[in-house]
């Protein structure tokens, strides 16, 4: 059975998952890939507010298609997240709980998920026309000039992730291979 | 003399980016409908079987297949017996302007690689040109999505290393990549040429339907053996572990000097598109 989370995410909700635990996301959820990232952290080394509350917040790493007339957003799948691995370590300490991609985290990511109760869920990469169905609403929040890259405030409805790695530090990358390769 | 006007290989250009990023190719699809009834591990089923329904959904209501809607990679193969009148680099630009505009498809090019600054028509293409024999022009047009192509690579072997060097480095690629690249990936791998020879047939690899094998039967034997080995790494699906880590290992081969063995990994995702048109 799917774990339903509603967002925002408290960083004693994000400890409580658990690496392989299938979740249906529902709530606001945020948009930011590699631009964003890096104008978000370099706000955040000036000392500056950013334009979204960290808090507790859910990230999504994805740049949509633009939407048709009428639609909430257009295709909308998970990007690669290593390239986010330079910034997430300081959005994580400025109260980021949940990051949604697809793709390995390196060291420093899975260090700032374990000392501040942080979550990596993947969604499904190249599944964007389906994941779409998930979106409700769609507005763009700040970096509008960024296009595909601007930060979008999503309301999803069970929104299908799996955690890849969790708060412990628990990798479903290599524990589902293993097991795998073990079955054989 | 056969006279075709740039305006018209405009249209195709358009006509094909939207086509190419809603209908993935029925070779693809195949495949992956294969795969998923070989597949014993139950959650790569479970992927498997989204995959499947997401590009049924974009299929059927005209929407992208993912919303990495690529860099427009153009391959025109013009016939020696045509005249093009008009600027012809400018006429596949402006195809792929209106075709991004009209099919709502996503504009992610920038300027400089360094300045960074998106160009919001996903213009220029990646344009290659082949002068062939005839009064045709063949256009396709391949989205290519950047998932896969970061986890691409390039390697100048040694003759030494012979063919079991070939076999480890590509094996060595698809490990590096893991999950990544959104497996299952088709493999496309280019032998021998010069440094950017290898690179371009390891994407021409990538346009061969894969369920077509090499003509040459060492080669094909090459292929089969290493979709094999690859499929035995047990990645899977989106990496989460299962036997489908690759739909296929496309290997293009060229003449190379007598000092080189030159080979080249182009990863594509489950999402390998490409659509041809003859004016």
């Amino acid at each position: 059975m799917p774990v339903s989370i509603k967002t925002p995410l408290s960083r004693e909700q994000a400890r409580q998952l658990k690496a392989g635990d299938s979740c249906l996301i529902s709530g606001v959820i945020y948009t930011a890939r590699d631009a964003a990232h890096k104008r978000l952290c370099e706000l955040a080394e000036q000392g500056k507010p950013l334009p979204i509350d960290m808090t507790d917040a859910v990230i999504y790493y994805v740049g949509p298609t633009p939407a048709r007339p009428g639609e909430a957003i257009g295709s909308a799948g998970p990007t690669t997240s290593y390239r986010m691995d330079a910034y997430s370590p300081l959005l994580i300490s400025l109260g980021e709980t949940g990051m949604i991609g697809k793709g390995k985290r390196g060291p420093e990511v899975v260090a700032a998920m374990k000392e501040h109760g942080a979550v990596y869920f993947g969604a499904i990469g190249g599944c964007g026309a389906l994941l779409s169905q998930c979106v409700k609403k769609a507005e763009i929040v700040a970096y509008e000039d960024l296009g595909a890259e601007a930060i979008r405030r999503l309301e999803v409805e069970d929104f299908p992730v799996i955690v890849v790695i969790d708060s412990q530090g628990n990798n479903l990358y290599e524990t589902g291979r293993q097991a795998y390769l073990e079955s054989k | 003399m056969r006279e075709i006007d740039a305006g018209q290989i405009t249209q195709v250009v358009s006509r094909l980016c939207i086509q190419a990023n809603r209908q993935l190719p029925q070779d693809m699809k195949n495949q992956i409908e294969a795969c998923r009834s070989q597949e014993d591990w139950a959650p790569a089923k479970e992927i498997l079987d989204r995959i499947v329904e997401n590009y049924q959904i974009a299929g059927d209501n005209d929407r992208p297949i993912c919303q990495d809607t690529g860099m427009a990679c153009v391959f025109l193969k013009i016939g020696q017996d045509v005249h093009i009148s008009g600027d012809l680099r400018a006429a596949v630009d402006e195809g792929v302007r209106q075709g991004y505009a009209e099919g709502f498809l996503r504009k992610s090019v920038v300027r400089d690689p360094l300045d960074r600054v998106n160009t919001g028509d996903n213009t220029p293409a990646m344009l290659y040109i082949d002068l062939v024999p005839g009064q045709e022009v063949e256009i396709t047009v391949a989205p290519k999505g950047f998932g896969s192509e970061n986890m691409s690579q390039i390697k100048m072997l040694r003759p030494s290393d012979g063919v079991q060097g070939v076999k480890d480095f590509v094996r060595k690629v698809v490990e590096d990549a893991g999950p990544n690249p959104c497996p299952p990936i088709v493999v496309g791998v280019g032998i021998g040429g010069t440094f950017d020879k290898a690179a371009y047939l390891a994407k021409q690899a990538l346009m061969r339907p894969v369920d077509q094998r090499n003509a040459a039967p060492y080669y094909a034997q090459l292929e089969a053996e290493l979709l094999e080995e690859i499929n035995a790494l047990g990645i899977g699906p989106q990496g989460f572990g299962g036997r489908t880590t690759a739909l296929a290992v496309n290997i293009e081969q060229c003449p190379t000097h007598i000092a080189g063995l030159p080979v080249a990994v182009n990863i594509n995702c489950h999402v390998t598109r490409h659509k041809t048109e003859v004016l």
